[in-house]
C-alpha cells in the first residue's frame, strides 16, 4: 500500500467526567490508575488514546457499550473538550482553534452521522439536507440543487418534500447520511449509524455505505459495537475497552494475532474465510507437479475457496509485482472453512 | 419498632396507614397522639388557661415590614432614579410603550380610529366589521386543524355577536392580542437566558415558584401604585401573571431537545445564534406551543381581575354586574368570557399540535398559494366598504340580538322561591356543624403550638432543611401580624380542599375503569379548567348570597378538577400485571380497587390534592368579593387603597401557606414512592 497522508491524529487524549478533572490530572504524576480515579469520583471515559486515520481509509472504532467510543469521537470532533491531549486535523491542532475557526472547519471539512439520526423534525428531507449549506449562507437555489443531488445519491429521490416522521428508520438514516455529505466533508464521523436499524436494513445500509465510499473516498471514522459490521467495512479497526485502545490493526491482524483475551473474544465467532487473505494461509511454494492457477496475496479466502476446492492441484500465490511468493492447497482452504486452527 | 427519630419512624399522613396494615407504636406516632390530645385541651380550655399573648400575637411585637414597604414605594415613585432618568419617568416610558399598541388593537377591533378628545371624538375609520373578524377566526381554525374547528370557533364568535357581547368581547380580545405576544416573547427571552446560563436558572426557579403561588392581587397593588389605574396597568398585571409558565416551559422544552440534535447543529457549523434559532427553538416548538396556550389561558383568567384596576371589556361587565347583584348581566358576560376562552384555547391548542403537511409547495399565483389569506383580506375589505353603506355589515344589528339576562334572573328567582328553604337548610347545617366549629378550633390554637406541630411534621417527612423552611415561613406570618387571618384562610381552604378531594377522588374512582364515562367526564373537566376563576362566583352568589359558605362552594368548584384528573391518571397507570395478579389470587373488584389500585395510585392522588390546594389558595382573593375575612380580603382591601405594604405582606403570607403545603406534600409523596418502589 502506498503511504497515504495522515488526515487525523490524536496523541494521548484523555477525557475524565466528574468534579475538577483538570486539577486531578495536573496533580498526578504519570498515568492515573483506576483506583485513584474512582477515589476522586471520576470516570475515565477515554484514556491515553493515540490513533491515526489515513486519507481515504475507513477506520472503525469498536468496543462494548460504555467503552467510551462515543466520547472518543466527540473528542475528535471537539464536540466535547478532551481533558488532556492533542488532536491534529490535517496537521492543525484542533484544541487550540478558536470558536470561529472550529465553526469554519465543521462547516466545510467535517461531517457526522448520528445513531438516532438527529433529523430536524420541523424540516422536510430537502430542508434537512440543505441545512448545513444554509448555515454557511449558501443561497437557496444552489443549496437545493446540491441537496437534491445528494438525496439522489442515497436513493431517496422523490421523497424531498416529506417530513422525517413519514420515513422509515433506514430512510431516515439515509437522510442523515445525505445531510452529512452535502458539504463534501474531508473527514466523516459516523457514530453507530446503523445500530438503531433492523438486521436486514442494516446489511442493506452497509452495502450502500460501501458503494458510497467506493465513489467518494472519504476519510472515515466509523463507530460500531458489532464486530461483523466492523470487519465488513473496516480498513483498520481499533478495539476499545474501558476508555483505552487495546489493539489497532486490520481485521486480519486482529483475527490472527489478538492482543489479549478481550480481543480474542470478539474475533472468536467471525467468519474467518471473509477476514483471512490468501497470504495468511499460504505455505512456501514447492516445485511440485504444477499449479492449477494463480491467486493474489490480498484475495480473501472466501472469494477463492470454491476454485481451490474444485482443483486437485494447489494454486500459486503471486504478489503485486507478479512474483510467486507461495502456494495454497485445498487442505489449507478447508481448514479455514471448517474453522480448524491453522497448523493444527 | 424503629429506633431512629425520623425516616423510617411513624408518619403523619393517614394514607400510609392504609398501605401498611396494622398499627405499630413508635416515637413518631406517639408524638401525634399526644399532640392531638393537647390540641383538644387547648380547644376546650385554652381561653382560660393560656396567657393572652399565646393566643393572639401581641401587636407591639410586630415587625414594621408593611410600613417600610410603603415608605420604600413612596421613595421609589418620588425620589428614585435610574441613572439619568427618574424612576417615575421610567414607569411612564414603559406605560407609553404599552399604551400605543393597546390603543391600536382596541381601535382595530372595537372602537375604530378616533380623533379628538374624549366624548366629542369623531370616528375616522370604523373597527373591523363583525363579519370580518368571524371570517378571520374561521380561516385560522381551518388552517390550524379542520373544518370542525373552524365551525366551533366561528360559532363561538357568532355567539358573541348574537348575544350582544360583541363590543366588550372585542375590547377584551384587543388586550389579549397585545398582552399575549408580549408575554410569549418575554417568557421566551427569559427562558432562553435561563437555558444559556445555569446560574440564572437557579435564580429563576424559586422566583417562578413564588410568582405562581403568590395571589395575583398582591402584585396588582404595586403595579397600581406605579402605573396608576387604567388599561395599561391591567395589561402589565396580566403579562406578569401569564409569563412565568412560559419561562418555565421554555427552559424545560429547550432542555429536552435531544442531545444529538444539538450536536448535529454544532457539527453543521452553526453559530450560537443559528443553533438557538434554527435548531433548538424549532425543535422545541411543540413544547413551546403548550406554553403559548398557557399564556393565553392565564391572560383570559386575568380578564376580570384586571378589570378591577381599570381594564374594560367583559371582565368589567362581570364585575359591575356582580357588584349590582345583576345576575342576568353577570351570567351573560361570564358565559361570553367562557365562550371566548374556549375558542382561543381550542385554536391555540390546534396550532400547538399542528404538524406541517408534507407535499411539494404549490406554485402559482398569490390566490393559489394563500387562498385563505387572500379570502380573508377580501372579506375584510368588502365588509368594511359595505358597512359604510349598510350598517348591518359593520355592526351586528341590535334588533337581531337575543338577550338571556331576564331568563337567568327569572331562573334564580324561581329557584329561590321554590328551593329557598332547602338551600338555606343545607347552608345552615353545614355552617353550624362544620364550618364554624373548624374555624373556632383553628383560632383557638396558640400560634406557637401550630408552628411547632408543622415544624415537627416537616422534620419527620424530610429532615432539618424542610423543618427550617417551614419554621421560617410560619415566623414570617406571625411577626407580620397575619396569623389570625392566615388561620381563617387555612380553615376556608382546608374545608374546601377536603370536600373537593372527596368529590374529586370519588369521581375519579368511578370514572377511571369506565372509558366511556371518562370520555364524557373529560369534556366536563376540560371545560371547567378553561373557566376563569371568577365565573364560579356568579351562580354561587345567585343561590347562596355572600359569606363563607358561598366562598367555600366557589373554591370547591374551582379546585376539584386536579383531584379528579390525577386520581384517574393514577389508577389507570397501575401496572395491569398487578391487577391481573390480584384477580388471579381471587380478589373481588372491590378488593382490587382498595387493596391494589388505590394504594399504588396514592402518590399520584396526593399530587392531585396538592394541585387542588394551590388552586384553592389562588381562589382566596377572588372569594374576598363575597365577604370573607381572611388574607384574601386583606389583599383586596390593600388593592382598593393602593396600600402596597399591606398587600404584599398578606400576599406573601398566602404564598407561604402554599409553599408549606406544597413542600410537605411533595416530601410525603416522595416517601410514599420510595416505599412503594415506584420511580418518581
Ligand atoms: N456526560 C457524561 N458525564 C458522565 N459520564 C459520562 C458522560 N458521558 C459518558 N459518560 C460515561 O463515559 C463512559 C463512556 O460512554 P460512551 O457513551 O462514550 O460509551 P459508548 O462506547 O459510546 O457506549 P454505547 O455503545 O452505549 O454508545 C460511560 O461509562 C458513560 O457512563
Ligand atoms: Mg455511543
Amino acid at each position: 500500500m502506498p503511504q497515504a497522508s495522515t488526515k487525523l491524529a490524536c496523541n494521548n487524549v484523555w477525557k475524565l467526567f466528574g468534579p475538577d478533572p483538570h486539577g486531578f490530572l495536573n496533580n498526578i504524576q504519570g498515568e492515573p490508575d483506576p483506583e485513584t480515579l474512582a477515589e476522586a469520583g471520576l470516570i475515565a471515559a477515554v484514556r491515553a488514546v493515540d490513533l491515526e486515520v489515513q486519507e481515504g481509509e475507513i477506520f472503525v472504532i469498536m468496543g462494548l457499550s460504555g467503552s467510551g467510543k462515543s466520547t472518543l469521537v466527540r473528542c475528535l470532533s471537539r464536540l466535547i473538550e478532551p481533558t488532556r491531549g492533542q488532536i491534529l486535523f490535517n496537521g492543525q491542532d484542533l484544541l487550540t482553534a478558536s470558536e470561529r475557526e472550529m465553526i469554519e472547519i465543521r462547516r466545510h471539512k467535517m461531517g457526522m452521522v448520528f445513531q438516532h439520526f438527529a433529523l430536524l423534525p420541523h424540516r422536510t428531507v430537502l430542508g434537512n439536507v440543505g441545512f448545513p449549506l444554509e448555515v454557511q449562507g449558501v443561497d437557496r437555489a444552489r443549496r437545493e440543487a446540491r441537496a437534491l443531488k445528494v438525496i439522489e445519491l442515497v436513493g431517496l429521490a422523490g421523497r424531498e418534500h416529506d417530513y422525517p416522521r413519514a420515513l422509515s428508520g433506514g430512510q431516515q438514516q439515509r437522510v442523515g447520511i445525505a445531510r452529512s455529505l452535502a458539504v463534501e466533508p474531508e473527514l466523516w464521523f459516523l457514530d453507530e449509524p446503523f445500530s438503531a436499524l433492523d438486521p436486514l436494513i442494516r446489511r442493506e445500509m452497509q452495502d450502500e455505505f460501501l458503494r458510497l465510499q467506493s465513489v467518494l473516498h472519504k476519510s472515515i471514522v466509523f463507530i460500531t459495537h458489532d464486530f461483523d459490521e466492523a470487519i465488513r467495512l473496516a480498513d483498520r479497526i481499533a478495539i476499545m475497552k474501558d476508555g483505552a485502545l487495546v489493539q489497532v490493526g486490520t481485521p486480519e491482524q486482529l483475527v490472527l494475532k489478538p492482543a489479549d483475551d478481550y480481543v480474542a473474544e470478539f474475533t472468536q465467532h467471525v467468519d474467518r474465510a471473509k477476514v483471512l487473505s490468501v497470504g495468511a494461509i499460504m505455505t512456501p511454494a514447492t516445485d511440485g507437479p504444477g499449479f492449477a492457477g494463480s491467486l493474489n496475496v490480498d484475495d480473501r479466502v472466501a472469494a477463492i475457496a470454491a476454485r481451490v476446492e474444485a482443483a486437485e492441484q494447489p494454486f500459486a500465490v503471486i504478489d503485486a509485482h507478479g512474483e510467486r511468493v507461495g502456494q495454497v492447497t485445498r487442505h489449507a482452504v478447508i481448514d479455514v472453512l471448517v474453522g480448524r486452527e491453522l497448523g493444527e | 419498632m424503629t429506633t431512629t427519630g425520623r425516616g423510617a419512624s411513624g408518619t403523619v399522613n393517614p394514607s400510609s396507614a392504609m398501605v401498611t396494615p396494622g398499627f405499630t407504636w413508635s416515637p413518631g406516632r406517639a408524638f401525634w397522639v399526644v399532640a392531638a390530645l393537647v390540641s383538644a385541651l387547648f380547644y376546650l380550655f385554652g381561653k382560660d388557661w393560656l396567657p393572652k399573648w399565646a393566643l393572639s400575637y401581641p401587636r407591639q411585637w410586630n415587625l414594621p415590614l408593611k410600613t417600610e414597604i410603603g415608605v420604600f414605594m413612596n421613595w421609589l415613585v418620588e425620589d428614585a432614579t435610574l441613572g439619568p432618568i427618574s424612576f417615575q419617568e421610567f414607569t411612564r416610558g414603559v406605560a407609553w410603550l404599552l399604551e400605543w399598541p393597546l390603543n391600536a388593537a382596541t381601535s382595530v377591533l372595537a372602537t375604530g380610529l378616533m380623533s379628538g378628545p374624549g366624548s366629542s371624538a369623531v370616528q375616522l375609520l370604523p373597527p373591523l366589521s363583525w363579519l370580518a373578524v368571524i371570517a378571520v377566526v374561521v380561516a385560522m381554525g381551518h388552517y390550524a386543524r379542520s373544518r370542525g374547528l373552524a365551525a366551533l370557533v366561528g360559532g363561538c364568535f357568532l355567539y358573541l355577536a348574537v348575544f350582544g357581547q360583541w363590543h366588550s368581547a372585542m375590547v377584551t380580545l384587543a388586550s389579549i392580542v397585545i398582552a399575549v405576544p408580549i408575554g410569549i416573547v418575554g417568557g421566551l427571552a427569559v427562558g432562553i437566558a435561563g437555558y444559556r446560563w445555569r446560574g440564572l436558572e437557579r435564580l429563576l426557579t424559586p422566583l417562578l415558584d413564588l410568582m405562581q403561588t403568590i395571589p395575583i392581587f398582591a402584585y396588582l397593588v404595586p403595579i397600581l401604585f406605579l402605573f396608576g389605574f387604567g388599561p395599561v396597568a391591567a395589561m402589565i398585571g396580566t403579562i406578569i401573571y401569564a409569563m412565568p409558565p412560559m419561562v418555565r416551559i421554555t427552559m424545560l422544552s429547550l432542555r429536552s431537545v435531544p442531545g444529538e440534535l444539538v450536536e448535529f447543529g454544532r457539527m453543521a457549523g452553526c453559530s450560537r445564534r443559528q443553533l438557538m434559532w434554527k435548531v433548538l427553538v424549532p425543535a422545541a416548538r411543540p413544547g413551546l406551543m403548550i406554553g403559548v396556550n398557557q399564556v393565553i389561558m392565564l391572560s383570559l383568567n386575568m380578564v376580570i381581575i384586571a378589570s378591577m384596576i381599570g381594564a374594560g371589556g367583559l371582565g368589567y361587565d362581570v364585575l359591575t354586574s356582580l357588584r349590582r347583584l345583576d345576575i342576568g348581566g353577570g351570567v351573560e358576560a361570564g358565559i361570553a368570557i367562557v365562550v371566548l376562552a374556549v375558542a382561543l384555547d381550542r385554536l391555540s391548542d390546534a396550532y400547538a399540535r399542528r404538524e406541517p403537511r408534507s407535499g411539494s409547495p404549490t406554485r402559482g399565483g398569490l390566490l393559489k398559494r394563500h387562498p385563505w389569506t387572500v379570502t380573508c383580506l377580501l372579506v375584510v375589505l368588502g365588509t368594511g366598504l359595505a358597512g359604510l353603506v349598510i350598517p348591518a355589515f359593520q355592526t351586528y344589528p341590535a334588533q337581531w340580538q337575543i338577550t338571556t339576562g331576564n331568563g337567568w334572573s327569572d331562573l334564580v328567582k324561581w329557584i329561590n322561591v321554590n328551593f329557598y328553604d332547602a338551600l338555606e337548610a343545607i347552608k345552615t347545617a353545614l355552617l353550624l356543624n362544620v364550618l364554624i366549629p373548624v374555624k373556632r378550633f383553628l383560632l383557638a390554637m396558640p400560634w406557637a403550638w401550630v408552628t411547632l406541630l408543622l415544624t415537627v411534621g416537616a422534620w419527620q417527612l424530610a429532615g432539618t432543611r424542610l423543618a427550617a423552611l417551614v419554621l421560617a415561613l410560619c415566623a414570617f406570618i406571625i411577626v407580620n401580624g397575619q396569623w389570625p387571618k392566615a388561620m381563617v384562610s387555612v380553615y376556608l381552604c382546608g374545608i374546601s380542599v377536603v370536600i373537593a378531594s372527596l368529590i374529586g377522588i370519588s369521581a375519579g374512582i368511578v370514572s377511571a375503569p369506565r372509558p366511556r364515562l371518562w370520555q364524557t367526564m373529560r369534556v366536563v373537566v376540560d371545560t371547567l379548567q378553561t373557566l376563569p376563576s371568577f365565573v364560579y362566583l356568579i351562580p354561587v352568589v345567585m343561590l347562596f348570597r355572600v359569606g363563607d359558605f358561598s366562598a367555600m362552594i366557589a373554591i370547591v368548584a374551582y379546585s376539584v378538577v386536579p383531584a379528579i384528573r390525577y386520581t384517574v391518571h393514577g389508577i389507570q397507570k397501575v401496572d395491569p400485571q398487578l391487577i391481573e395478579a390480584g384477580v388471579v389470587s381471587g380478589c373481588t373488584r372491590r378488593q382490587v380497587l382498595w387493596k391494589i389500585q388505590l394504594p399504588l395510585a396514592m402518590p399520584e392522588i396526593m399530587l392531585g390534592i396538592n394541585q387542588t390546594i394551590m388552586l384553592a389558595l389562588s381562589m382566596l382573593v377572588i372569594t374576598a368579593l363575597v365577604g370573607t375575612r381572611d388574607l384574601g380580603q386583606e389583599v383586596y382591601i390593600a388593592l382598593t387603597k393602593a396600600d402596597t405594604g399591606r398587600g404584599l405582606v398578606a400576599g406573601l403570607s398566602v404564598a407561604f401557606i402554599a409553599i408549606i403545603a406544597d413542600r410537605m406534600i411533595a416530601a410525603g409523596v416522595a416517601r410514599m414512592r420510595r416505599r412503594l418502589g415506584v420511580d418518581a
